[in-house]
């Protein structure tokens, strides 16, 4: 029989990673979180512990290999003893630990406190089973409820709920036996399931205080779309097929959603950053002297990281399907760097929160990371706003897409210095063109407009950044 | 044989073109994939629409109308005995049933732009596959789905003839033997047996178990087994074929308990095996057991991450729509879709006279799990719509939660017991409660009443409801 191990849910969309190396051999038996394989997902290459002890009866996976999450990586020979009394009824493919390596804990809709899952006894391997629970996520984190309270103990048989309940729980990743049931008979209804993907502690809205009574969330309707087939183009003329990296791949599945989904404005602006970069150059010494490269960058982080302080909308993410915007309260940005292998977005994090040299430090150290291939997946989540440098290799400006499920990027092109009038002279002045493109879903062109106004001043008036530290 | 040097890049390839195979490629392209199928018939419908559900149900519908020919003549209308002639019997069966539905499958791959490829499949690695037959080609995929389902499986020792059928050369209707033997009495022997008893053949059937339809609950089984034996010449439960001898006019069976008999055909109908010999399984990682069943998970993905199975050929239950909406889940969970086979309510019907039908949980598994239920239990003698055609010899049950009147399970048996089942699958699989039955309106006079009925009745006998405390 023995104890099969899948490959953990890798968060945020990743689907599938692939193998880079097997670290273990068949028979071998390794320890707890000994080095069991190496996996690559957007060039992040990770290393993933072994979840348990024990002896490795069978290897089902090798270098090159593409695997999606849940498929079975390796089986444990059986113990003599089971690991937990849970006596795991289920007979869906075992669930790895919560543990995936190098995160923050996986689990971004368990509560903050929630203790580390014990790992359900040894499960049967892949073999069909006849009344299945839906295959457990180690994202669901879901075996103390939000309150930290115990949640209701195993049942028999299936869970109550609708095939549409329960494909939501699958798409949320939450565990249906650990969900509170509200609903008639003990059913568990959509809205339960929604209550045990959100985070323990739900605040409530913010400054945008309206005097009138908060809407009750009603999700958007949705929007269909069918592709036809490719026409045969070998009937006009010859063809050869390249098969797409893993990265092209998870772009190109990125862009489409994120085109698809997303009801792109741009709104086109320019600031004026003479004195800014006066005020850079004037700094770049100083800041040499801690070890650090002062570059406009780590300005436009910073005053875009005030902005959206001030416009939060733009610093949030839209839930169609419950009919809410989710607000958040922090502040990591997310800046593209072109790789020779395609486009990667690291993210910092708390931008609001860290001095401006800081910045700058962490920004160069994350490129250079990025660009070496050492980038860690930590280091590409959790992101809320994203800038990219448009105008690198020239051009003057481009309409990037949004970095799903994230709601606005901004564009920045090449600075130029260009004759502008100023009190009726013709002077040059050093311009940095904008893009500032948004979900239409989420804002309005006066929107939009305002938070380019905004981000614009701050640009152009340095001094007054100052006044915000 | 020439090995073409035609290579195909496909997203799917489905292998085998019966229900879960068609299912699981029609799926797959409507979600923008480009799919293939390859079958050794060149053509979809499987086992299903050739050889199994399609043909015997219309020839089970026959069978019913010739029996309401003959009841009715207790209320005064008078047809006599019917002359049968089997040639155009079978023409219908074949042309206007079975093929013209073949040609309505045919067209919808067309449309969906799924292509069908005619040739026996053989896997070479987990990403492509060989196609051997008239147009040898080869095919890289991204995903593969198995749906090769299963055969009549033979009584060991017995060799497949010209006296002794399987399943399919039953259902071609050679000729309606004199004396037929039909050895199980699970459904397809039972609704074969049917078949040719009302056609005219003196049927005797011979069961291993104690009782028809082994595992069916038994109140659903009486009321058939009562007519069973007035329609066939014997029944021989608890009782096997020890030995069987086939000459060229006819077949002498030693049965177990009766000595030796002769008849003029004899049909196995002892359960169908899983087809997966063959398909250079050995080259993927995909685990098959001693049976041949391959294993899948709850994704109907099997060991081998780019490979899955629907269908027959994962074991029981063996049933056609099972594979249909595994072929469903299958095509979605590639797709990128958070589907599962996590169905509760896997109906079953048998389609004799009267018709037995069920879904979720048994009286029997509830029994054997020790799980305490509810039973209510509604004879349709108290039915104003069976009073009405003559039929008041069915059954109506439900099986529910004591505490909740969660909906368990469900069981007919009775004209339309297949149709009627439908109502308590859903119920069953959307966690619905009795309550719900109970006051969802159904028409009168109907046989769906019946449902409402034995819910109302489930009201009654629950356990009074525990407080929720405001």
């Amino acid at each position: 029989m023995g104890r099969p191990f899948v490959l953990p849910d890798l968060g945020e969309g990743l689907t599938e990673a692939e193998i880079v190396a097997v670290l273990v051999r068949e028979g071998e038996v390794i320890r707890e979180d000994a080095p069991l394989l190496e996996v690559e997902t957007d060039k992040a290459r990770v290393e993933i512990p072994s979840p348990m002890g024990g002896r490795i009866e069978a290897i089902h996976v090798s270098p090159g290999e593409t695997v999606k999450v849940g498929a079975a990586l390796v089986t444990f020979a059986d113990a003599a003893v089971g690991s937990a009394a849970a006596g795991a009824p289920d007979k869906s493919p075992a669930p790895a630990t919560s543990r995936a390596p190098g995160a923050a804990p996986v689990a971004q809709r368990a509560t903050p406190a929630a203790p580390p899952r014990s790992a359900p006894g040894p499960s049967p391997p892949v073999p069909s089973p006849v009344h299945s629970p839906p295959s457990q996520s180690p994202l669901a984190d879901t075996s103390r409820a939000a309150d930290g309270a115990p949640a209701r103990p195993e049942r028999v048989g299936p869970v109550p709920a609708t095939p549409a309940t329960r494909r939501l729980a699958r798409e949320l990743g939450v565990d249906l036996r650990a969900v509170r049931p509200t609903g008639p008979g003990g059913r568990v209804t959509d809205a339960d399931v929604r209550a045990a993907g959100a985070p323990a502690t739900g605040e409530p809205g913010p400054a945008a205080a309206p005097a009138t009574r908060p809407p009750v969330a009603t999700p958007l309707a949705p929007a269909p779309f069918q592709i036809p087939p490719l026409p045969r183009f070998e009937q006009w003329g010859p063809v050869e097929r390249a098969p797409l990296s893993h990265l092209r791949r998870t772009i190109a599945e990125r862009m489409t959603l994120s085109a698809a989904i997303v009801p792109h404005v741009t709104h086109f602006d320019r600031a004026d950053i003479t004195d800014l970069d006066a005020l850079i150059r004037a700094n770049l010494e100083a800041a040499r002297a801690r070890g650090v490269t002062l570059t406009l960058t780590s300005f436009l982080l910073k005053a875009a990281a005030l902005t959206l302080a001030a416009h939060p909308s733009f610093n949030a993410s839209l839930d169609a399907a419950a009919g809410e915007l989710v607000l958040k309260r922090y502040h990591h940005l997310g800046v593209a760097v072109a790789t020779e292998r395609g486009l990667i977005v690291p993210v910092i994090r708390d931008v609001d929160r860290k001095p401006l040299l800081a910045l700058a430090a962490e920004l160069g150290a994350l490129a250079q990371r990025v660009r070496d291939g050492k980038a860690t997946l930590d280091d590409l989540r959790g992101g809320t706003f994203t800038i990219t440098n448009i105008g690198a290799l020239g051009g003057t400006g481009a309409i990037p897409i949004i970095n799903y499920p994230e709601v606005a990027i901004l564009g920045v092109a090449r600075a130029r210095e260009e004759p502008v009038v100023r009190g009726g002279q013709i002077v040059a002045r050093l311009i940095l063109p904008l893009t500032l493109t948004f979900d239409h879903r989420v804002a309005d062109g006066a929107d939009g407009a305002r938070f380019a106004a905004d981000l614009v001043r701050r640009l152009e008036h340095p001094d007054q950044l100052l006044l915000e530290l | 044989m020439v090995m073409g040097d035609l290579v195909r890049e496909v997203d799917v390839a489905v292998i085998g073109g019966g229900p879960g195979g068609y299912s699981a490629a029609f799926r797959a392209a409507e979600l923008g994939l480009e799919t293939v199928v390859v079958d050794a018939t060149q053509r979809l419908g499987g086992a299903c629409l050739w050889e199994g559900c399609i043909p015997s149900k219309a020839l089970l519908h026959v069978a019913a109308v010739m029996h309401d020919a003959e009841r009715v003549r207790e209320v005064g209308i008078e047809y006599g005995p019917p002359k049968i002639s089997i040639e155009p019997l079978r023409a219908w069966k074949d042309d206007r049933v079975v093929t013209r539905l073949a040609r309505g499958l045919a067209g919808v791959a067309l449309r969906r732009g799924v292509e069908v490829i005619g040739g026996r499949a053989v896997f070479e690695g987990s990403r492509a596959l060989r196609v051997e037959g008239e147009a040898p080609q080869k095919i890289h995929f991204k995903h593969a789905i198995i749906a090769t389902g299963s055969a009549p499986d033979h009584l060991p020792g017995i060799e497949w003839g010209p006296r002794v059928m399987d399943s399919t050369m039953a259902l071609e209707l050679p000729d309606v033997p004199a004396r037929l033997l039909v050895v199980g009495g699970g459904y397809i022997g039972l609704e074969l047996g049917t078949v040719y008893a009302t056609l005219g053949s003196a049927v005797t059937l011979v069961e291993l178990t104690d009782g028809l339809l082994p595992g069916v609950d038994r109140d659903l089984v009486q009321p058939l087994a009562r007519r069973i034996d007035g329609l066939f010449t014997a029944v021989r439960l608890g009782a096997q074929v020890v030995a069987l001898r086939a000459t060229a006019d006819r077949v002498e069976v030693e049965i177990e308990g009766s000595g030796v008999e002769p008849f003029d055909r004899v049909l196995v109908a002892v359960g169908r095996r899983a087809q997966s010999a063959g398909l250079g399984l050995e080259t993927t990682r995909v685990q098959v057991d001693e049976r041949g069943v391959i294993a899948i998970d709850d994704r109907c993905r099997t060991s081998d991450p780019s490979i899955y199975a629907v269908g027959d050929v994962t074991g029981e239950p063996m049933l056609a729509h099972r594979a249909m909406r595994q072929g469903r889940v299958a095509a979605e969970v590639i797709a990128g879709h958070a589907s599962a086979f996590d169905n509760v309510a896997v109906p079953a019907v048998v389609f004799t006279d009267p018709e037995i039908a069920w879904c979720g949980l048994t009286e029997r598994d509830a029994r054997q799990t020790n799980r305490p239920v509810k039973v209510a239990r509604f004879l349709w003698a108290a039915s104003g719509r069976a009073a009405t055609l003559g039929r008041s010899d069915g059954l109506t049950k439900l099986i529910a939660d004591p505490d909740t009147g969660r909906v368990l399970g469900a069981g007919v048996v009775g004209p339309g017991a297949g149709e009627l089942i439908a109502e308590a699958a859903l119920a069953v699989e959307t966690a619905a409660l009795a309550e719900d039955l109970a006051a969802t309106i159904h028409a009168h006079p109907t046989l769906s009443e019946s449902v409402m009925e034995a819910a109302q009745s489930l009201l009654l006998d629950l356990r009074p409801a525990t407080p929720t405390g405001a």
